[in-house]
């Protein structure tokens, strides 16, 4: 299952929560999304999508008090201030921007901790998917319910990064390579 | 009381397809071709916001002629129809022919029951996986539906004009031949149109998912001749 997914050409949604409600309400957030843009004639502002994914989210209220959450965080390159903007949300609708990074799902408390420890407001793309590669293994280790690189297999969570260039999912044979270094220094702790 | 005058009904479609072929004369013409990359429409279309051809889906484009509120509700309907049709089974299953026989219901019934005809000419255009799979659908004021390939003429000069591509036309003509070929054509003896008067819309056959693009002016300036 995709847990990054692209919504459009300059942004992309990361869910948490219950698979079903999640793809489902990225498939019609999607098809809003580029339904406006078609009807309009130009896109959704980077704001406008993250208020509508907002109200999906709220919609999903009901089933989340029975256990079914979805809880995702909305990525894009804004070009109106060409700048990356992160959102995260809360099981009600509530719609949070955050300035720095951003972690969501049952493992968000160590996800964030790597994330703080070493982000800083120069890193380069290959820097940043190196570090959500790391604070993912970190998560998975003490997270249950946080899945990590299975290596033996060849499976590696499903990285995106996006610019202003666009959006682009990071090749398995890049996280290969970083996963490599990652258990090779947690083997020479 | 009065009685209502009797109107055979020869003479009342007459009159109809007289006044719509009227409305839509006195607008301006578009071409779409074939052409080595996918299938491009031209339109020569002086506004730069208000938009004649446009994207239905993945690799369906509209485009009309005419009356601009009638074609536009068209076109935003038309979206609305691919989108829910895709979104409640598949992508693949979004195609050009029932969306052209959606058009053609629409627009005949108006035709024939409404008191105005819809004063339109519209075409949907369908981008196949190799040339011969392409689709370009002509659907007239009356519902009229019409396959033409590999070259579509629709407005209100249209014979002048479809002599003019038909005398310029080959098969797999660069986008650069393309668009100085219909420049030519919808350019009258009189008047020659430059880039800022023309609307470029193609859909590419690239490989990505959706193939509609929209040639801005520069680009546009810089192919013409």
């Amino acid at each position: 299952m995709e847990k990054v997914v692209q919504a459009d050409d300059f942004s992309g949604v990361a869910i948490a929560g219950a698979a079903g409600p999640a793809m489902e309400m990225v498939k019609l957030f999607q098809l809003q999304i580029e339904h406006y843009e078609k009807v309009e004639g130009q896109p959704l502002s980077l704001e406008g999508k993250a208020n509508q994914l907002s109200m999906f989210v709220r919609n999903n209220l009901p089933a989340a008090m029975q256990g079914l959450m979805v809880v995702p965080i909305f990525a894009g390159y804004d070009a109106h201030v060409e700048q990356g903007r992160l959102w995260d949300y809360d099981a009600t609708g509530g719609r949070y921007e955050e300035t720095d990074f951003v972690a969501t799902g049952s493992g968000q408390l160590h996800a964030s901790t790597v994330l703080r420890v070493s982000w800083r407001r120069d890193i380069s793309v290959g820097e940043a998917i190196e570090l959500v590669s790391r604070a993912l293994w970190e998560a998975s280790d003490a997270d249950s319910a946080t899945g990590g690189p299975d290596v033996l297999r060849g499976i590696y969570p499903v990285v995106a990064s996006i610019t202003k260039d666009g959006f682009s999912r990071v090749p398995d044979s890049d996280l290969a390579s970083i996963y490599s270094v990652i258990t090779t220094g947690v083997q020479q702790r | 009381m009065s009685m209502p005058y009797y109107v055979a009904p020869e003479q009342m479609m007459k009159d109809r397809a007289d006044f719509a072929r009227k409305g839509i004369a006195r607008g301006k013409s578009l071409v779409a071709l074939q052409y080595s990359e996918g299938i491009a429409i031209i339109a020569e279309n002086p506004s730069n916001t208000l938009r004649k051809s446009s994207e239905i889906y993945d690799r369906i484009a509209f485009a009309g002629v005419g009356k601009y509120n009638e074609f536009d509700s068209l076109r935003v309907l038309g979206v609305r129809s691919a989108d829910l049709k895709g979104y409640q089974f598949s992508r693949e299953d979004v195609d050009a022919r029932s969306l052209a026989n959606q058009y053609a219901q629409i627009i005949g019934q108006t035709f024939t029951h409404e008191v105005k005809p819809l004063e339109v000419e519209i075409l949907v255009a369908e981008l196949g996986v190799t040339p011969a799979g392409d689709q370009l659908f002509h659907i007239m004021y009356d519902g009229t539906v019409i396959d033409e390939k590999p070259f579509i003429v629709i407005g209100g000069d249209t014979d002048t004009i479809k002599t003019k591509v038909a005398a310029a036309f080959k098969d797999n003509l660069s986008l650069q031949e393309v668009c100085n070929l219909a420049r030519t054509a919808l350019s009258s003896d009189e008047r020659k149109l430059h880039a800022s008067d023309l609307e470029v819309t193609l859909l590419q056959r690239n490989g990505s998912r959706r193939c509609f693009k929209r040639l801005a002016e520069d680009l546009l300036a810089a192919l013409l001749n």
